[in-house]
């Protein structure tokens, strides 16, 4: 909402400091997202003295002008408005000043005359469509004075974020009111200049039955769209650009002066927050007025010029033709007001929100007009609306009332009553307020405040611009903001724990976070969408982008195009891992099933290069393999590492693959290095404390085994042959040599076990292990074919 | 009384010793003082066969001269030490650059995580998890966001594809697959009370969590939510559709505002600085009345007034509220006995205020420029 600093002094009767304005509203809720200073490029203009007019020797509509801009010397201007006098003052821009259209003056030859600046009109200054003639000035002060000192309009326009909740604050009115209760200052409406005398009659009430309002039938149908229609009828209006004060306000507002009467429904929108619109009364067929809902394929053609198809969900203003308006969003082209319209018809109705919210969404536009209607308007308040506007047109474009204005209002109601009990506003504020003090509080948003039942409650009349109040802690609420947020104490007081746990999953990926950072791998994070990724993958309904139409599925390929991002950066060194949801399609109607995973991928070198070695080597199968064991281990440490193919898989003893690691296809360069990766699910069950093994008594022995291998003989099978055969002693086995080529036979190879022998009591005898590795051989022999190397 | 023959032989070889390079120092001391085959040693080791008097006057002057034998091979020992040193500091560059290991770094986004969830484990919170993928009763209804209202506006949703044109029944019955993991049957098994629970969608905030936790959770509840929510807005500098949020909840008999207030009046000082201003203003969510965001003092400008801040001196970290009693309601606690308050941040944001990154797309990137800067 945009709010003009000046529209809000009026109603408060006093000036406003813009930084202390500015803190004010962010503590109520309304908070200033911008400032915008206004007519700051009239900075250069000047008021000044027209001394002298002389005819214009060689054109007859021209006339020049001496001029007394202040400075001392006289400047020869060249005018062609009509209205300019000798003796009074009006705005001078001087040469060299640039005026609000973008112009730069310069000295130049008009009809062979020099002219020095410009006398200006309304809309030359950017106040106004008034064009007739220069803007005479009725001042007194001296030539030369700024024009900006010497006029009213200087002023600056604040943007504030509206919540939902608060559409009285897409009004002037509204935010004055918070602003008057913060400093404790009456709110009055501003006087409309010309307005003093008039005396708009009241408008006369229908229950619902169709009136005929100075020829012109009005009557309201749909009554679940529109809920009260009040109409008036002013003939005999001149049409024409707005005065300055009326111009100057809506634009301060930001919306555009169009005219006179135009400015008037748009002046009440921006002041009251009630939309109105204005229909050229000889362009309604009927003449009627009528609140319908739209026929089927219904057409109209917006004011936006755009063909719009209805349909009867839609409610619409009609003539007897057809729809003049889509209700509560835009009017229709046809039967706008123009310079010509001399009768006028005025609508201002209350729309169901949630109607407007749908016709707007599926009409695809939103306007001022909507955006107010889909928070909800005060429904008591559009007589009011409708007056003020009335007043305005009177006092702008003059024209007469004969009739007064008809207000349909079938299904009339109060505002509704809300009970607020004191001693619930304590338990949820935590302090205790005075009963007298929550009342007054209430008063200043314009609460009636009821006497009291005896029931401990307070009887609260809500006022009708604020429909978010309905129950008992919206009151609470408007107690907070008016006692003041920052009022309440901040002192931390005794609480009792709960008794949940910290969630297993968070604690997991915490020890996998930890865990692969400390193998020197990074952490990164990546939006989880994918193209689709096989026959469960979770499509969403309304994807950004198609590439991205589906939930992932796995971890790895985000991680292995980041890679590739690195690539392209000239970055070989790529270690990356990734903790997060992977999602898969759950059936018919079900939500999708999701799961926490980590992912790693890594390439390039395995340490930063150090001159002492020539050639620094390069990730391979190995590091992955170990990675993904330390990533089991952290992350699933009930699984096992196991062989599929080209890859290794993690195995829970119950079977299931949690995990999966090999190399990685990717588009590399020809430069970069092979590319690794893993990818495992987080296993969310909570960890027993490790069992602490006391630390070895007596010396181990080790024995290191040469062993001649057929290649068909899986390290893992060795490893249980050896495990099964080396009795109890055997401590641990270890691959320490792996051997290919000539010196052993064709279709084996060799292979270097070291095994180690311990016994925790005693110090193990030679006799003892020499007859363990012998059981290790014969078993070797028997089950894998497999003898000492001899070579 | 003439010397013992050893004894003469050895002495002036201990004139030699300061002479002697490292390897003949090895050899000298093992021929004059090594245990088995040293001159002195066996001398000593005869002792035994001599005379009385002799003995004792030999034992003397033996000992004599292995105590001067050991001072003059300890001295050499360190001059050859030192001018090993001297030498080696002569052929080896020591300025040349030491061997470095990779080094692993955690996500600033993380980083940051974990120090607010630091904070909030000291005021006895605990982490509680729901899923991404929501219903919208979860997401919404249970939330109080009427129907049709402009509150929806702020939430752009994605909505998920429940069609059952790719799942049969059969298919679920034979273990559903994740293809990645054939074998594996999907362990999830979400709180699915309320029959009607409408359209599946990406949740919007974690505040769903708040849902499934009163349900699930007599109070008193303290709790944090920390997740990746969803809004469709296109991926630019400052925004992205998909971001972490960290919720909280605290609901108990007797909790109000000012409990509200000083909980995360303390959050703030401790992850910004003690004396850090804090301000609360008024704001509307759906799910909580009243409802507030939090400001701090602008980090940038100390509360001056700077571009950051547009000029307020303000940082908005947070939106709270106290629980909105429908939702204590929709989620089976009675609001008559039961209050509570509730808040949400985007710990994105507030790492890229930290750390000064200025476009959150760096923050998805992978790219290990970035990443290797947070090693600290």
């Amino acid at each position: 909402m945009k709010l003009s600093r000046k529209w809000l002094e009026a109603f408060l009767r006093r000036p406003l400091e813009l930084q202390d304005t500015v803190r004010r509203l962010a503590l109520l809720g309304a908070p200033v997202d911008a400032i915008e200073p206004l007519h700051q490029e009239l900075e250069g203009v000047v008021v000044a003295l027209v001394d002298e007019v002389r005819p214009h020797p060689n054109a007859d509509r021209l006339r020049l002008c001496t001029v007394d801009d202040g400075s001392g010397e006289r400047r020869q201007v060249v005018c062609g408005a009509p209205n300019v006098t000798a003796g009074k003052r009006y705005p001078f821009a001087r040469v060299g000043v640039t005026l609000p259209g973008g112009v730069t003056l310069d000295t130049r030859k008009i009809r062979g005359e020099l002219s020095e600046g410009m006398l200006c009109s309304a809309r030359e200054l950017g106040l106004g469509q008034d064009h007739d003639g220069i803007l005479e000035l009725d001042l007194t002060v001296a030539p030369g004075t700024p024009f900006l000192d010497a006029m009213p309009i200087r002023d600056d326009r604040l943007v504030i974020d509206v919540t939902p909740n608060r559409p009285d604050l897409l009004g002037h009115k509204g935010v004055a009111r918070e602003l008057a209760a913060s400093f404790g200052v009456p709110l009055r409406l501003p006087e409309i200049p010309g307005a003093e005398l008039l005396d708009v009659p009241p408008a006369t009430r229908s229950e619902g039955a169709p009136v005929v309002l100075d020829g012109v039938r009005v009557a309201l149908e749909d009554r679940l769209g529109c809920h009260r229609l009040l109409a008036a009828v002013i003939r005999g209006v001149k049409v024409g650009p707005s005065p300055a004060w009326l111009a100057d306000r809506v634009s301060a507002a930001g919306v555009r002066s169009i005219n006179n009467v135009v400015d008037a429904t748009n002046y009440v929108m921006l002041e009251l927050d009630h939309p109105m619109h204005a229909y050229d009364l000889a362009r309604l067929q009927g003449p009627t007025l009528w609140v319908r809902r739209a026929r089927h394929s219904e057409t109209v053609i917006t004011l936006d010029d755009e063909a719009r198809v209805l349909d009867p969900g839609i409610t619409v203003i009609a003539d007897e033709r057809g729809a003049i308006g889509v209700a509560g969003v835009m009017g229709a082209a046809h039967v706008e007001v123009t310079d010509a319209t001399t009768d006028l018809v005025l609508e201002c109705a209350w729309f169901e929100p949630r109607g407007i919210r749908r016709t707007r969404k599926q009409l695809e536009i939103t306007t001022e007009a909507s955006f107010r209607f889909e928070r909800g308007v005060d429904l008591w308040g559009a007589g009011d609306a409708l007056r003020r506007c009335i007043e305005i047109i009177l006092a702008t474009a003059g024209g007469t009332m004969s009739v007064p204005p008809a207000d349909i209002w079938p299904m009339a109601a109060h505002p509704p009553r809300v009970f607020l009990r004191p001693a619930r506003v304590t338990r949820v504020l935590g302090v205790e307020l005075p009963v007298a003090r929550i009342e007054q509080y209430l008063t200043a948003i314009g609460a009636t405040v009821l006497a009291k039942p005896d029931d401990a409650r307070i009887a609260v009349d809500v006022p009708g611009w604020r429909p978010d109040l309905v129950e008992e802690i919206d009151l609470i609420e408007e107690v907070a903001r008016m006692h003041g947020y920052d009022a309440f104490p901040g002192e931390l007081r005794p609480f009792r724990l709960g008794e949940l746990a910290d969630a297993t999953i968070e604690v997991a990926a915490d020890r996998v976070r930890r865990g692969l950072s400390a193998l020197g791998v990074s952490e990164a994070q990546s939006l989880p969408f994918s193209a689709e990724d096989g026959q469960w993958s979770v499509r969403l309904r309304n994807p950004l982008a198609a590439d991205e139409g589906c939930l992932r599925r796995r971890l790895l390929p985000g991680l292995v195009r980041q890679a590739e991002l690195n690539w392209a950066n000239q970055v070989g060194a790529v270690r990356l891992f990734e903790v997060g949801s992977v999602f898969v399609t759950g059936g018919p109607g079900q939500p999708p099933s999701e799961e926490r995973r980590v992912a790693g991928v890594v390439t390039g070198p395995r340490g930063p290069r150090h001159w002492s070695n020539s050639e620094a080597k390069v990730y391979d199968r190995w590091d992955v393999k170990g990675l993904f064991e330390s990533a089991v281990a952290l992350a699933h440490p009930d699984a096992l590492v196991q062989v599929e193919g080209d890859e290794w898989v993690a195995v829970t003893p119950d079977g299931q693959v949690v995990g999966r690691a090999g190399a990685q296809a990717a588009d590399a360069p020809p430069w970069a290095d092979p590319l690794f990766g893993f990818e495992l699910s987080l296993d969310p069950a909570p960890r027993f404390p490790v069992r602490f093994r006391p630390l070895p008594a007596f010396p181990a022995v080790e024995r290191d085994l040469s062993l001649t291998v057929p290649d068909e003989v899986p390290a893992v099978r060795l490893e249980r042959v050896v495990a099964r055969a080396a009795g109890d002693h055997l401590e641990a086995i270890g691959v320490r040599d792996e051997y290919r080529g000539p010196k052993v036979p064709a279709g084996t190879r060799g292979l270097t076990l070291r095994l180690t022998f311990r016994d925790a009591g005693r110090t193990l005898r030679d006799s003892e292990v020499d007859g363990a590795v012998n059981r290790v051989m014969s078993a070797l022999l028997r089950e894998a074919g497999v003898q000492l190397r001899t070579s | 009384m003439t010397e013992h023959p050893v004894l003469a032989a050895l002495a002036p070889r201990l004139a030699l010793v300061p002479s002697l390079d490292a390897a003949q120092l090895e050899a000298e001391e093992t021929a004059v003082l090594g245990r088995k085959s040293g001159a002195l040693s066996g001398l000593l080791k005869q002792l035994a066969e001599l005379p009385e008097e002799e003995r004792r006057r030999v034992g003397q002057a033996a000992n004599h001269l292995k105590a001067q034998f050991e001072v003059a091979f300890a001295e050499r020992r360190g001059a050859l030490a030192q001018a090993g040193v001297a030498a080696a500091r002569a052929s080896v560059d020591l300025t040349m650059p030491g061997r470095g290991r990779w080094v692993g770094s955690l996500h600033p986004v993380t980083q940051v995580m974990d120090e607010i969830l630091g904070i909030f484990r000291e005021l006895g919170f605990v982490r509680v998890v729901g899923p991404e993928a929501e219903t919208e009763w979860h997401n919404f209804t249970a939330l109080n966001f009427p129907a049709d209202h402009p509150a929806m506006d702020l939430h752009d949703t994605f909505y998920v594809d429940t069609g059952d044109r790719r799942a049969t029944e059969h298919d679920r019955r034979r273990g559903r697959s994740s293809g990645l993991f054939p074998a594996q049957e999907r362990r999830s098994v979400p709180d699915r009370r309320r029959p009607d629970v409408g359209q599946v969608l990406l949740r919007t905030h974690t505040s769903p969590v708040q849902v499934r936790t009163l349900l699930q959770h007599r109070p008193p509840i303290r709790a944090v939510m920390p997740g990746m929510v969803y809004r469709k807005d296109p991926f630019d500098q400052s925004h992205a559709p998909a971001f972490l949020q960290l919720e909280g909840l605290v609901v108990d008999d007797g909790v109000s505002f000012v409990d509200l207030k000083a909980t995360l009046t303390h959050f703030a000082r401790r992850f910004f600085s003690a004396r850090t201003s804090v301000r609360f203003r008024p704001s509307y969510f759906p799910f909580t009345e009243p409802s507030a965001e939090m400001d701090v003092e602008c980090q940038l400008c100390g509360g001056a007034g700077c571009g950051a801040c547009k000029g307020t001196g303000w940082m908005e970290i947070l939106g709270c509220g106290m629980v909105h009693p429908h939702v204590l309601r929709n989620c089976e606690v009675d609001p008559e006995r039961y209050t509570g308050f509730a808040f949400g941040m985007g710990p994105q944001r507030l790492a890229m205020q930290r750390y000064g990154i200025t476009d959150i797309r760096l923050l998805y990137s992978g790219d290990m420029r970035f990443l290797s800067q947070f090693t600290g």
